[in-house]
């Protein structure tokens, strides 16, 4: 019986503190986007990141898509072969990248490369006293530092994704025409006749809420980051974790909201 | 520091005035009623051991941590029913110069030291250069420090760095959080006597911790001691290591044998 009870006051615990978890991480992404509509902005500082994550992503999400559509394509000939259904490949290609893989896969990749930096950068701060040292010059952290991250993941993700669809697409090209021997003219037809606008539509509203989240949980997992060295690098684990799960599952509500009949 | 002891206009009110102020850190009680009084354009230095309390009081008068009760006055006003606003604007005469320094990495010097300047828009980028090189200079460094980053920068150069920082807005409080720490006995005196010359050139009040006696003696006018989150001696500083308190003078003289180290034994 104390047994019992021990279980459930331990599973009280533990959704207790998830949904104080929740509601503060809440808590900071409200003041943290309620500084985007507040002056003064933070232009210069908007710009540094929307650098950092835009430009200084690109190689690491391009290579990613390219790959993964060349994967993508050979391995659905493999499988479709078996029916005969290799015209499908295209199709299969481009709806795969611009709906799912080219998000969702350039999603980790940012989360791995930006969120690990924001969490260590501002887990940093925050255990040498920057942080604290921003309040006493005037200035709130949670404007200087919070908001320009999150609004700049929010816009530069659909770009990247933008690159990594035609990327992945490409690369789905090549395999087919290089490699399997479709015609080139065929197998750009066959894509862009199934492509329709909802499905890039919906592929770059998920790119921008993945950058939300990533600034989000990086940010939050920096700014609240405890200890010295070890604190900050469990807050940078924690961010990648945090964000790589929530970018998986909010693609799967996306998803639904997006083509579910 | 009779440099700062003769300056400034004596006023009945104190510039920062604490009373009963309490915090604690879950079980942990860190301040158990701190009273004390700052005295506008002098220049107060608060001693005690690790953990008694030091950093927490400045964090609560600067309000980065939220006392648990008490009151923090600030030029006889209640920083508590104070508006946002209203703290803004007594962060922004204030000044801080933190123990590891806390110069942002990502910025150059010259950027860390008009940061607030900046900031509040008081200043061009163009303006903020020239700025810049008189605080640098101020605290005897050259120009072209401006031009680097903080990593590039020794120990005691980030503190001159952050001490110019601290002051560049001409702030009429300003903290000083351990300024001796982690420096060679002359690079001390060195940065001491910086802190005399610019609390001297801009007749501001200040506020230091410290567990440096030779510092507290060289920056203070007057001298409080805090243990166990509490004040129990407050005086000249001048006067540290024979100031009749038998825990003040066993922790002025280094003692190892005293009340305080019987304390710990319990």
């Amino acid at each position: 019986m104390t047994q019992t009870l021990n279980f459930v006051a331990l599973l009280g615990r533990a959704l207790i503190s998830a949904c104080s978890t929740l509601g503060n991480v809440a808590l900071f992404a409200l003041v943290g986007v309620s500084h985007l509509v507040r002056p003064p902005f933070q232009f210069r500082q908007f710009w540094r990141h929307f650098i950092e994550i835009a430009y200084f992503s690109l190689p690491v999400v391009a290579l990613t898509a390219l790959f993964t559509g060349m994967v993508l394509a050979l391995q659905s000939f493999t499988g479709f072969s078996r029916f005969n259904a290799e015209s499908a490949i295209a199709s299969v290609v481009v709806l795969s990248v611009t709906r799912e893989l080219g998000p969702v896969l350039a999603g980790l990749m940012v989360a791995g490369r930006i969120g690990a930096a924001v969490a260590a950068e501002l887990g940093t701060m925050r255990v040498t006293d920057q942080i604290d040292a921003l309040t006493t010059l005037s200035t709130d952290p949670m404007k200087y530092l919070v908001a320009p991250r999150l609004l700049a993941a929010t816009l530069a993700m659909p770009l990247l994704v933008l690159v990594a669809d035609i990327l992945g697409v490409l690369g789905g090209y090549l395999i087919g025409t290089v490699k399997l021997g479709f015609v080139s003219e065929t197998y750009l037809s066959n894509s862009w006749n199934v492509l329709q606008t909802m499905d890039v539509v919906s592929g770059l509203v998920k790119a921008a809420v993945f950058g939300f989240i990533i600034a989000l949980m990086g940010a939050w997992c920096g700014y609240n980051s405890k200890g010295g060295a070890q604190g900050v690098g469990q807050a940078t684990t924690r961010a990648v974790v945090a964000s790589s799960i929530l970018i998986l599952a909010l693609d799967y509500v996306i998803t639904e909201a997006f083509f579910s009949r | 520091m009779s440099a700062v002891s003769d300056r400034g206009a004596e006023s009945s009110t104190p510039k920062i005035r604490l009373r009963g102020l309490r915090k604690a850190f879950g079980d942990k009680v860190v301040l158990d009623g701190v009273d004390l009084d700052v005295r506008a354009g002098h220049s107060m230095v608060i001693l005690g051991g690790s953990g008694s309390g030091k950093s927490v009081t400045i964090k609560c008068i600067l309000g980065l941590i939220t006392p648990d009760s008490g009151l923090i006055e600030i030029d006889g006003r209640d920083v508590g029913k104070m508006s946002h606003r209203e703290r803004e604007a007594i962060l922004d005469r204030t000044g801080m110069l933190f123990q590891n320094g806390a110069l942002f990495d990502s910025l150059p010097v010259w950027e860390n030291v008009c940061f607030k300047l900046l900031a509040q828009k008081r200043i061009t980028r163009a303006q903020a250069r020239d700025k810049a090189a008189e605080a640098l200079a101020q605290v005897g460094l050259a120009a072209s420090v401006g031009d680097l980053s903080p990593a590039e920068l020794s120990g005691g150069m980030q503190k001159r760095v952050a001490l110019a920082r601290a002051v560049a807005a001409q702030p009429d409080i300003i903290f000083f959080d351990e300024p001796t720490t982690g420096l060679d006995p002359i690079m001390g005196a060195v940065i001491d006597g910086l802190i005399v010359d610019c609390v001297q050139r801009l007749g501001a009040t200040a506020f230091s911790i410290t567990h440096d006696m030779a510092s507290a003696r060289r920056i203070g006018d007057d001298a409080a001691m805090i243990h166990k989150g509490r004040i129990i001696w407050a005086g000249s500083a001048q006067t540290l290591g024979d100031t009749g308190n038998e825990m003040v003078d066993q922790f002025a003289r280094g003692e190892r044998e005293g009340p305080i180290q019987m304390e710990l034994r319990k």
